[in-house]
């Protein structure tokens, strides 16, 4: 429905009113030199219009010091504006400590979200206020891009891979979810809401609704089915690592290196065991590419980091470095 | 009557086999106005189903083929020729006071390569059209998308020879046929601008060949390049693409700053401001242009240094616009200025160029772009740079030299209509988009949320125009033909060695080699104030 003018979006997140001083600035920016151009073109057209008498005479066609100024001068400018600009970018890239972690996968043409207790929504997410939120996002098919104009943040959504965001809500209300990279027939239907509420009210909604087991129960589950536990014992007896506080350290391979085992790591692992091979373990794991879809492998991720925060797990939590 | 190239010969076999670089450039200039029109009506389709928030006027599978269709027909069958396979063709030989460029039959070649791609693509689109956007995003193009994606992609590859054949072309005539005393830093900035631009085509057109081979590939025997669930990865896509498709919004518009400099020049009887400053920012834009790529690639998961590193050298890719823009300005300054209609499109340009180089700014900002990556601030951006910039150029282009091209004068009084219908057209349109996308209409949509609409039916409201304006010259200039004034060999008393012959040339370009012994742009506004009073 046609809704009258409205020229600017609301601002919503932490971020958003950064980006806003950043374009504010950008467009006096424009206006200053745009400005500038006009105005001497204009001058110059009515003053040196043909048959007006005015002094012609020397006319110069060069001058190295014009050109210094006019090249250093924008020079600066950029450069303070590619400053800003990447600090600005930083903190939209960096989610920090302690954020509450939604999954998303984008599948042609909708948005499945997953919270960590479990409950799971579709083109709607509900987030609480005034906390941070980290999206670990990934795609069933073609590319996606995540996309909430009101919180000034977007990124594409890959299959194969997990990319992040992050925000933190700053006003209560719904705004739009989009899809902002093409991805076929029904693109510019893939949108949705993000629906920000008070702490309270999210609580209530989470617990509101059916029974939903949280993600890292079911992960469990799948661990079992899937015969994971017959390798990866928590008393680290078995052929397979003790996955027991795996998540988030750093991992030493055969091949020398190290990594951080991070979302993509674990994926990987699954999907691709052959790829990085854990120092001291033999190439034994299956791979369960086909076996899984993205939500199961999102489960048992969650899983696998709940045995990085479980205290009494019944094995002490193996420095990674001795697998 | 004397005899010139137009006349010397009326068969169609004499068109279809000339060498003629002058015949083969009308040869692109009447295919490429086709590609335009058919562009455009595709365009006129988009902006129609967008007046209103729902989709109705056309399904959302043909909206994906109309707007696929307009971005592909404009951007490889009309903006990358457009001025180098017209204007370059038919003048680089004549500034430079040669016979011809130093390949006729491959430049012919060109031309019957263009026409081989487009008329692929064409097929492509109208034997079941394809959706892939002209971007060709992968895993999208490759596996998932319907419709006619190899016979497109063989098309734009095919064209893409013609583009490194006019390239090399140039290079080499431009190393080894000036006229004697002509020097480098003599040479027209048309010119340069165009030698600078063929070495973007020789160079970065076989990396998009490659990738869209690749496509192919992948698309007709499942070979896993970029789709993961085939062992891909989709990124890898974006890097090749935009490795050429960033250098090409060069291929486009520094031709058109070409053009913008002998205008400005003439049309002021002035020497151009700092030569050497004009000539090697273009040198400049083509090196630079070559490492900015990934400016597009901000959000799609790319590294976060990767990101600064290219957002760093975007920033620095623009300053040699930046330099060029205020040389131009600063030309005027005592200068004899008239307001023929070339005049009026190279005013025109200048602010729309202004703009579309400063909207750039925000998009090389990291902070800025993850936020306007993607929407209408883009469409408007590259709109104002593809064609506020170079169709404006192109056009002031075409109505400069159409005395020397046909021997007839356009009626001036319409020019200049023309030239301010298309720049009211052209704002009203893209303007109103800049603001739709800050808040955060992505692009490519055929259906969207209400308060997007107003807007949407101003930017509507203006192509009108703007398709109105496009129409005048199509029609005056064919009037002309057979109407126009006789313009004699150099109406606008132009220093150009191509105004220095017959208007319309004689085939060998000039009676007798000419010899140069003064730089470019020998322009004296107190002579031409003595003369006008
Ligand atoms: C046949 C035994 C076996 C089975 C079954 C098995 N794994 Fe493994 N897994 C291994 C071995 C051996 C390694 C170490 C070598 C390697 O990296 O491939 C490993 C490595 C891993 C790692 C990397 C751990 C690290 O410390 O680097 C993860 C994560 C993992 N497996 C998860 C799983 C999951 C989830 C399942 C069930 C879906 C599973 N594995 C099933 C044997 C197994
Ligand atoms: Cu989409
Ligand atoms: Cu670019």
């Amino acid at each position: 429905m046609p809704q009258g003018l409205q020229l600017f979006p609301q601002q919503a997140s932490t971020i958003a009113k950064h980006v806003d001083w950043l374009y504010f600035f950008l467009i006096a920016v424009t206006i200053f030199f745009a400005t500038l151009v006009c105005v001497l073109v204009t001058f110059f057209m009515i003053r040196y219009r043909r048959g007006a008498k005015v002094d012609r005479s020397n006319p110069v066609n060069h001058s190295t010091t014009l050109e210094l100024l006019w090249t250093g001068i924008p020079l600066v400018l950029a450069m303070v504006i590619f400053a800003w600009g990447a600090v600005l970018f930083y903190a939209i890239q960096t989610p920090g400590q302690g954020a509450m972690e939604i999954y998303v996968v984008g599948k042609q043409w909708m948005w499945k979200l997953q919270h960590p207790a479990g409950k799971k929504e579709i083109n709607e997410l509900h987030v609480p206020l005034g906390k941070r939120v980290r999206l670990t996002m990934t795609s069933e098919d073609v590319i996606h891009s995540f996309y909430v104009p009101a919180f000034r943040i977007k990124k594409d959504v890959l299959p194969g891979r997990y990319t992040t965001l992050w925000f933190e809500a700053t006003k209560l209300g719904t705004f739009h979810l989009f899809c902002a990279e093409y991805c076929g027939l029904g693109h510019s239907r893939m949108i949705g809401r993000v629906v920000v509420m008070t702490p309270g009210d999210y609580e209530k909604w989470l617990s509101g609704g059916g029974n939903e087991e949280p993600l890292e129960v079911s992960g469990e589950r799948l661990f079992q089915r899937l015969a994971c536990a017959t390798c990866h014992r928590e008393d680290s007896k078995g052929r397979g690592p003790s996955l027991a506080g795996v998540f988030g350290t750093s991992v030493r391979l055969k091949s020398g290196a190290s990594v951080v085992a991070d979302e993509s790591y674990i994926r990987e692992s699954i999907l691709e065991p052959q790829a990085k091979l854990t120092a001291g373990f033999d190439p034994v794991m299956p791979t369960f590419t086909g076996q899984l879809g993205e939500e199961g492998i999102i489960q048992l991720i969650a899983y696998i980091k709940s045995l990085a925060r479980k205290p009494d797990s019944s094995a002490p939590p193996t420095p990674p470095t001795s697998h | 009557m004397k005899s010139h190239y137009l006349n010397e010969d009326y068969s169609v076999r004499s068109w279809l086999l000339t060498t003629d670089h002058k015949r083969i450039g009308i040869l692109f200039l009447l295919s490429i106005t086709l590609f335009f029109i058919l562009g455009g009506a595709a365009a006129v389709a988009v902006r129609l189903e967008l007046l209103t928030p729902e989709g109705d006027l056309v399904s959302a599978e043909a909206y994906n083929r109309l707007f696929t269709a307009h971005g592909v027909i404009m951007v490889f069958f009309f903006l990358i020729p457009s001025i180098p396979s017209v204007l370059g063709n038919f003048f680089i030989p004549m500034m430079i006071g040669a016979r011809d460029l130093a390949f006729p039959r491959l430049n012919l070649l060109s031309w019957y390569l263009y026409m081989a791609g487009g008329l692929l693509g064409l097929s492509a689109i109208v034997g079941g059209g394809i959706d892939t956007g002209w971007t060709f995003y992968t895993p999208y193009s490759s596996v998932f998308a319907n419709g006619q994606v190899i016979l497109a992609a063989t098309g734009v590859f095919i064209a893409g020879f013609s583009s490194i054949l006019t390239g090399l072309n140039f290079i080499v005539t431009i190393h080894t046929m000036r006229a004697p005393g002509l020097t480098w830093f003599r040479l027209p900035l048309f010119v340069w601008a165009h030698y600078a631009t063929s070495f973007i085509q020789v160079l970065g057109t076989p990396v998009v060949a490659s990738v869209i081979a690749l496509v192919g590939i992948e698309r007709l025997f499942g070979v896993g390049l970029f789709d993961p669930a085939l062992g891909g990865d989709p990124l890898l896509f974006q890097h090749l693409f935009w490795f050429y498709s960033h250098p090409a919004v060069y291929i486009m518009i520094l031709p058109a700053m070409g053009v913008i400099s002998e205008l400005v020049t003439c049309f002021s009887r002035k020497r151009i401001f700092g030569y050497e400053f004009v000539a090697y920012s273009s040198i400049a834009i083509a090196a630079v242009g070559f490492l900015v790529w990934g400016h597009h690639m901000f959000v799609s998961g790319q590294s976060m240094y990767a990101g600064m590193v290219f957002s760093f050298l975007s920033f620095l890719v623009a300053i040699p616009s930046a330099v060029k823009t205020f040389n131009w300005t600063a030309t005027l300054h005592k200068g004899s200025i008239s307001f023929a209609t070339p005049m009026i499109y190279t005013l025109g340009f200048l602010g729309l160029f202004a703009i579309g180089g400063l909207t750039g700014l925000f998009l090389a900002c990291l902070g800025v772009d993850v936020h306007v990556h993607d929407t209408y601030f883009v469409v408007a951006h590259f709109h104002y740079i593809m064609v506020g910039g170079t169709v404006m150029a192109y056009l002031g282009g075409i109505h400069f030299w159409w005395p020397k091209m046909t021997g007839r004068l356009y009626p001036e009084f319409w020019g200049r209509l023309s030239a301010m219908v298309i720049f009211i057209g052209f704002n009203l349109t893209f303007f109103p988009q800049f603001l739709l996308g800050y808040m955060g209409m992505p692009r490519r949509y055929y259906a969207y949320p209400g308060e997007f609409q107003v807007l949407n039916v101003m930017s509507t409201a203006g192509a009108s125009i703007l398709g109105f304006g496009y129409l005048m010259p199509l029609c005056y200039l064919l009037w002309s033909l057979k109407y126009g004034a006789e313009a004699g060999p150099n109406p606008w008393k132009s220093v150009g060695l191509e105004w220095q012959t017959e208007s319309p040339p004689v085939v060998q370009n000039f009676e007798t080699t000419p010899e140069v012994t003064q730089e470019a742009y020998a322009y004296d506004a107190q002579e031409a104030e003595a003369d006008a009073s």
